[in-house]
């Protein structure tokens, strides 16, 4: 079974980046973003990257990463998430890190372990494993384009496969997306140039494939450390907003709804390292992919869910673009959306656990 | 091999599990430390890692041996046993865990009152010193497979001068004493698993106590919070009522129509995520005794066996109109699965109410786990005897 406790060595990661993110970002910034898109955010991932070496967390030491696993960087993402930290950890880290490792590119990868170039999956931000098509011509919502170096699309080959190929930053044009979370902003990415084959045929689609599968499976742990921030910070709200001469806390209607919030992110939790667990372990595939199902089907919502209840239970302050709650709401509502929605996930695990719909 | 696994291997040797008396070979993996890994040596353990049962249970599955009987002994096994190796004497301990390890033991828990249900803390069934003895006065209920039990525990009141949790103790009650009496509650399965129990004038020597004169809410809790691990468990993919909606799906076509289909899975997810869950508690346990934790799986366990067997209802509608029986019988074990899946619907409607009501989890979790305010209780600081009622 699965290891699906933390190791003192995660803690430890964990307390570095919380400890980082509280120096170093600014807890207005992700509201900022919506009225000024152009903030250059580069100096926090920098900082990330310099300091905890975050860039290069899965890429093996040989190519200049850390070779940790998928267990470490979940937990990089819950804090990540609890932060709703403007970072390409996601996109370039995990997704566009495991494109090149699957691949077998070795060429970019010591520059994106280093930090020095940012990377991303050209592939609109609903793709999941086995439901993605190759991009003719240009995609959107592309998710990390915006700032990023390298750009790997696959596209349709000659021969009729796929063609999996890397593209500069003055082969592509790119076009922000007004999005509804500003924190991890979208574009549509148009190729212009002709980029260069990094694999071509079921090697490109192995390694899209594995790319959005790991990308599924730890976006659950962001879900997870986002969800967390809700509940303690709507606890704590809780504990100290006074109605009716008493903290609105001690009303059951209030601690019923807390409870079980409670309730949703102790599975919230299991389901998000059971994927991360399962990723890092490399274990049966099939047992993989319904780790990694079941967790976006769970996990999608529970954080929705939990930035849902955040709002309420702030009544009108949570409604107001100065509390931090609807910075978590947006982004909580896009992961829902990311990367294959809950009803995708489920109709994924239908076929995988055999209870065909007809 | 490790010595967990050698020891293991001598119990199987010496007492072959095809032909041995289940409650010999029980008492023999008691002798050998096997029942209970994380107890001490010579109360049925050898003082390993929680987890490391696992080990043993999986390996006794395998050879066929005779496991306890949980259904019918789970109190004994799931609450008196955690209980007396945390605060039960010597003696007590000596006299009782192998024979309910065994479950030549049947126990029973004397707990609930008619005036004492969510708020159990408000027991008033007396306990008065006479000479080495206390005779007890007062009226249980819910007590579930009382008629056929050999022994209980029971929370009775012992001072009525000190506020509600200070005034309680704990003991260990002969069933057979002629001062007790007990009468079957039919429910609404038609069945009678639980009962009313009166005692009137029973006596209980004070060598069966169980922890300090007055400690006795500290001893039920640890009792209530093992009893909420013990609900709570299951460790294999689709087990419960999930399973049986499964192979129904998997095996009758007929059944199969898009809604039920986007619920099933819905139900899937959840009870995976449960058993999960569950999974991740049981490895965070391992170590220590069970906290508040524990109510969270209770909750989710209640709801989804709720939810699930009322599902298994409608999606074979001409048989969820049908009954397996409904004669009035008091069962020797609980069930949540056996019988039809009309029993199933009605038997899981007790899950949210045995062992803790959703609601009173609900509290236990937002107050000792999130640590919230408490409610507003005028009985608060209150002598009990002063505590309007």
């Amino acid at each position: 079974m699965t290891d699906l406790l933390y190791t003192d060595v995660e803690e430890s990661l964990r307390s570095s980046i919380r400890s980082t993110l509280q120096r170093s970002l600014d807890e207005g910034l992700p509201a900022r973003l919506a009225d000024e898109p152009e903030t250059d955010v580069s100096g926090l991932w920098r900082t990330l990257t310099q300091q905890l070496g975050l860039a290069g967390l899965l890429v093996p030491e040989s190519l200049g990463g850390a070779g940790a696993s998928a267990r470490e960087a979940a937990v990089v993402l819950e804090e990540l998430g609890r932060a709703v930290a403007p970072t390409p950890f996601l996109t370039s880290a995990v997704i566009a890190t495991t494109v090149l490792l699957v691949a077998g590119d070795e060429e970019n990868l010591p520059a994106l372990a280093s930090g020095e170039r940012t990377a991303t999956l050209v592939l609109p931000w609903t793709a999941r494993r086995g439901a993605w098509t190759p991009v003719h011509g240009s995609a959107e919502p592309v998710a990390g384009a915006l700032g990023a170096d390298l750009f790997l699309v696959p596209i349709p080959g000659e021969a009729g496969g796929t063609s999996l190929r890397a593209y500069g930053r003055d082969e592509v044009e790119l076009e922000p997306i007004t999005s509804l979370d500003m924190t991890r902003p979208l574009a549509r990415v148009t190729l212009t140039g002709a980029g260069t084959e990094i694999v071509s045929g079921a090697s490109a689609d192995d390694a899209v494939d594995a790319a959005l599968a790991a990308g599924a499976a730890l976006l659950a742990s962001e879900q997870l450390g986002l969800a967390q921030w809700c509940l303690e910070t709507t606890v704590q709200y809780a504990g100290t907003r006074t109605q009716f001469a008493r903290p609105i806390g001690s009303f059951q209607a209030i601690k019923h709804r807390l409870a079980d919030l409670y309730l949703l992110l102790v599975g919230t939790q299991a389901a998000a390292r059971q994927a991360a667990g399962t990723l890092a372990d490399g274990g049966d595939a099939h047992e993989l992919s319904i780790a990694q199902a079941t967790a976006q089907a769970f996990c999608s919502d529970a954080a929705v869910h939990a930035a849902e209840e955040a709002l309420q239970l702030h009544g009108g302050i949570g409604m107001t673009w100065e509390a931090p709650v609807h910075t978590r709401l947006k982004r909580a509502k896009a992961d829902q959306l990311a990367l294959g929605t809950p009803d995708r996930h489920r109709s994924d695990l239908a076929q995988l656990v055999h209870l065909p719909a007809s | 091999m490790t010595d967990l696994q050698q020891r293991v291997e001598q119990l199987l040797a010496s007492h072959d599990p095809t032909t041995t008396e289940p409650a010999d070979f029980l008492g023999a993996q008691f002798d050998a430390g096997l029942a209970w890994v994380h107890f001490p040596e010579g109360k049925g353990g050898l003082s390993l890692a929680r987890g490391r049962q696992l080990e043993v249970d999986a390996l006794l599955e395998a050879a066929r041996a005779p496991r306890p009987d949980v259904a019918r002994n789970s109190i004994g096994l799931g609450m008196a046993a955690p209980t007396l190796l945390a605060y039960g004497s010597e003696e007590l301990q000596q006299r009782h865990l192998r024979s309910l390890f065994a479950c030549t033991e049947i126990w029973c828990q004397l707990f609930s009152e008619p005036g004492a249900g969510s708020d159990l803390a408000a027991v008033a069934t007396r306990a008065v010193p006479d000479g080495d003895e206390w005779v007890i006065d007062g009226q249980k209920v819910w007590t579930s497979g009382a008629h056929g039990a050999d022994f209980a525990i029971l929370l009775a009141r012992t001072d009525t001068s000190v506020p509600k949790h200070a005034g309680m103790t704990y003991f260990v009650v002969d069933m057979a004493d002629p001062g007790i009496e007990v009468r079957p509650l039919r429910q609404i399965t038609g069945e009678a698993e639980f009962n009313e129990v009166f005692l009137t004038g029973a006596r209980v020597h004070d060598g069966n106590r169980v922890g300090a004169v007055g400690q006795g809410w500290a001893v039920a809790t640890t009792t209530l919070n093992n009893e909420r691990v013990a609900i709570g468990a299951g460790a294999d993919r689709e087990a419960g009522q999930i399973g049986l909606v499964t192979e129904r799906w998997r095996t009758d076509p007929s059944v199969r129509t898009p809604g039920t289909h986007a619920e099933l899975l819905r139900w899937w997810v959840e009870t995976e995520v449960t058993r999960l869950a569950g999974e991740r508690l049981r490895q965070s346990l391992e170590a220590g005794q069970p906290g508040p934790e524990s109510s969270a799986m209770k909750l989710a366990f209640a709801h989804q066996a709720q939810k699930v067997s009322g599902f298994a209802l409608e999606l074979a509608p001409e048989e969820g109109l049908t009954y397996h029986d409904w004669t009035m019988v008091s069962p020797e074990r609980g069930s949540f699965l056996g019988h039809g899946p009309g029993y199933r619907y009605l038997r899981a409607k007790g899950n949210s109410i045995e062992g803790g009501t959703s609601e009173i989890m609900r509290n236990v979790i937002a107050e000792r786990v999130l640590g919230l305010p408490p409610d507003h209780r005028p009985d608060k600081g209150i002598a009990f005897k002063d505590v309007p009622r």
